[in-house]
């Protein structure tokens, strides 16, 4: 018994010897090769081709040639970029704040053990359900909703709140306003279930000292809940605004690539799939690297949060 | 005294009921909001034309059959040979994506090599980087492969999904024991045997989640596909979406808009019903727990 017993021991340690890290380069490898492949060096050849005069006139390619920074100076000055700028970060922030109250409201109303809430399951179901259909499908539901002679002016007539149908999408407010509509419909739901899972992670004993100590639950909140939540909350903060600037989808569907009326809803990705599509190549790159700056920006911002959260939850409290 | 404190937990009862109420006031009020689209899209697909120009009811017409013959005759709307299309895709790109990265999420949680902490910091800086800034640059490289209007791009770059490995990682700390690798070991097992016969195994509930996922972020996928894909019959469901949409839309039998809308949303939706929960535990899982 013993014996077999050392026997093993040994083997394991002879095991042990043997080096197995080369297998991590074994396993590692095929995401390696895909993501530099197909990622890696297409960033890197986007960075390269902003540099070069490259469109098309017709049939007729013009460039490459090296023109240096003249794309970006182009993109900056010369385009109506900084407009198309303006108009996601509008839009995205109309939909996103209202997004942020309801979710942090519903986060905390599912997790009180005061409230107590029924039927939990079926509200969370339904409220994450926007957010996996197909977003065009979605924006061209909402397109015929609310066309002229839609079903939603249909009701709005026969309810003889209106007189006449409203031309939801002649109108910059009311075609931003479905764009941000649907983008709150889309995500509250992702975003309630990522702080309810915050606020569950916060210990409990907390809360229950807040309450003994005759704390009200609006003082709970603001000097327990929201403090202990913050990480989480820059999180969905920042991957939200990564979001934000990647908006495409739904507004290009919605006014047919063209971001009426007067391009008051044309994002910036909307922008850069039209001079894709039209292969405009250096204002593109030049356009897809600033755009790269923002979001690595914002990224080094959620891996910060991220570590942070990491440490918080390991010792601190 | 113990009068005055009934009548404070009275008190207490009635304001938590208010605010009960009070809840569940807006909970459902945004339910409805949430739920009201898919019931008008369910029940204009039921109608036909004329009766939905007619007015909008809460009553479901009889002619769904019909709306969906229609549908799927229209020689402009191949919307079936979309529907395989869209399936062929999200099957094979999801079914790359989880294998390749969970072998990916399993090689840095289980071997000390020397890149190891390189490999990790890379993946977690580039799963913030949107597809569409290197979008330009894909392009091309595709167009120098001849690999323009071919499902290739679709698939097989998808094999390299960050959040994916980060995910995996998270849930291999908290299911995936050292020694039971350690085991096979001593049994003589190959390691790379050992990831398909035992790890994949343990890892199955979250494979299948980020399968879900996956799926369903392919299925939806317009940007990429949209710039790659020419020919009517390679063509995907969210792309014949966009070309209804650029199409005079008001000479359209309205009933096929809705039917198209419907084919392009319930399946998933039945299945999320179906998975629901599954899916709702799994939202939170890999993304927060840090």
């Amino acid at each position: 018994m013993n014996e077999t017993n050392l026997v093993k021991e040994e083997k394991i340690k002879r095991r042990k010897s043997v080096s197995y890290s080369r297998w991590g380069y074994f396993f590692i490898l095929p995401f390696f090769v895909v993501y530099i492949l197909f990622s890696l060096i297409p960033l890197l050849s986007t960075f390269y081709f902003s540099f070069f005069e490259n469109y098309r006139i017709g049939l007729m390619e013009v460039g490459p040639n090296f023109i240096g920074w003249a794309n970006y100076h182009k993109v900056i000055y010369e385009t109506e970029v900084p407009r198309f700028a303006m108009n996601t970060f509008i839009i995205w922030i109309v939909g996103f704040l209202p997004q942020l109250l309801i979710a942090l409201l519903f986060a905390v109303w599912f997790t009180s053990n005061r409230l107590k809430l029924k039927f939990q399951q079926f509200f969370k179901t339904v409220i994450y359900m926007p957010n996996l259909i197909m977003a065009s499908a979605f924006a061209m539901l909402f397109f015929t909703l609310f066309s002229d002679a839609g079903p939603m002016n249909q009701m709005l007539i026969s309810m003889n709140l209106i007189q006449e149908p409203i031309r939801f999408m002649t109108r910059t407010d009311t075609t931003r306003g479905l764009i941000e509509m649907m983008n709150f419909l889309m995500w509250f739901g992702n975003t309630t279930l990522l702080l309810m899972a915050g606020i569950m992670g916060i210990d409990q004993s907390l809360f229950d000292a807040a309450y003994i100590d005759g704390a009200s639950s609006t003082k709970t909140f603001f000097k327990v809940t929201l403090p202990l939540l913050k990480p989480i909350f820059v999180y969905t903060l920042i991957t939200s605004m990564i979001g934000g600037i990647q908006m495409f989808d739904v507004p290009q569907i919605l006014t047919n690539g063209k971001g009426t009326p007067d391009r008051t809803t044309e994002t910036l990705i909307m922008y850069l799939n039209n001079h894709l599509a039209s292969k405009n190549y250096g204002v593109a790159g030049a356009l897809s690297v600033l755009i790269f700056i923002v979001t690595a920006f914002l990224g080094v911002f959620v891996y910060k949060s991220l570590m942070k959260e990491n440490s918080i939850t390991g010792g601190k409290r | 005294m113990s009068k005055k404190l009934i009548s404070i937990s009275d008190k207490y009862k009635k304001g938590l009921g208010i605010s009960r109420f009070f809840c569940y006031l807006v909970l459902i009020l945004l339910s409805l909001m949430c739920l009201f689209p898919f019931v008008i899209l369910i029940i204009n697909a039921t109608r036909l034309n004329s009766e939905i120009q007619k007015g909008f009811t809460l009553l479901f017409g009889n002619a769904f059959v019909r709306n969906a013959e229609n549908l799927f005759s229209d020689p402009n709307i191949p919307i079936f040979r979309a529907l395989i299309n869209s399936v062929f895709i999200s099957t094979s790109a999801s079914f790359l994506a989880i294998y390749v990265s969970s072998m990916t999420a399993f090689g840095i949680y289980m071997y000390n090599f020397k890149l190891k902490k390189f490999a990790f910091s890379f993946i977690m800086m580039v799963m913030m980087v949107p597809v569409q800034v290197s979008a330009l640059g894909f392009l091309k490289l595709m167009a120098r492969w001849n690999l323009m209007d071919t499902f290739f791009p679709l698939i097989v770059p998808a094999a390299a999904a960050p959040a994916i490995v980060f995910f995996m990682i998270q849930y291999m700390q908290s299911v995936l024991p050292f020694e039971v690798v350690e085991a096979a070991r001593v049994d003589g097992s190959n390691e790379f045997y050992t990831f398909n016969k035992i790890v994949v195994p343990i890892l199955k509930p979250a494979l299948a989640l980020q399968a879900i996922f996956s799926f369903v972020s392919n299925w939806n996928n317009y940007f990429i596909p949209a710039l790659v894909i020419n020919s009517k019959n390679k063509k995907t469901i969210p792309i014949l979406i966009a070309q209804l949409r650029s199409a005079d839309y008001m000479k359209f039998d309205l009933g096929k808009v809705y039917m198209l809308i419907c084919v392009a949303i319930l399946p998933l939706l039945l299945v999320y019903l179906f998975l629901s929960r599954f899916i709702i535990q799994g939202v939170t899982l890999g993304s927060v727990k840090g």
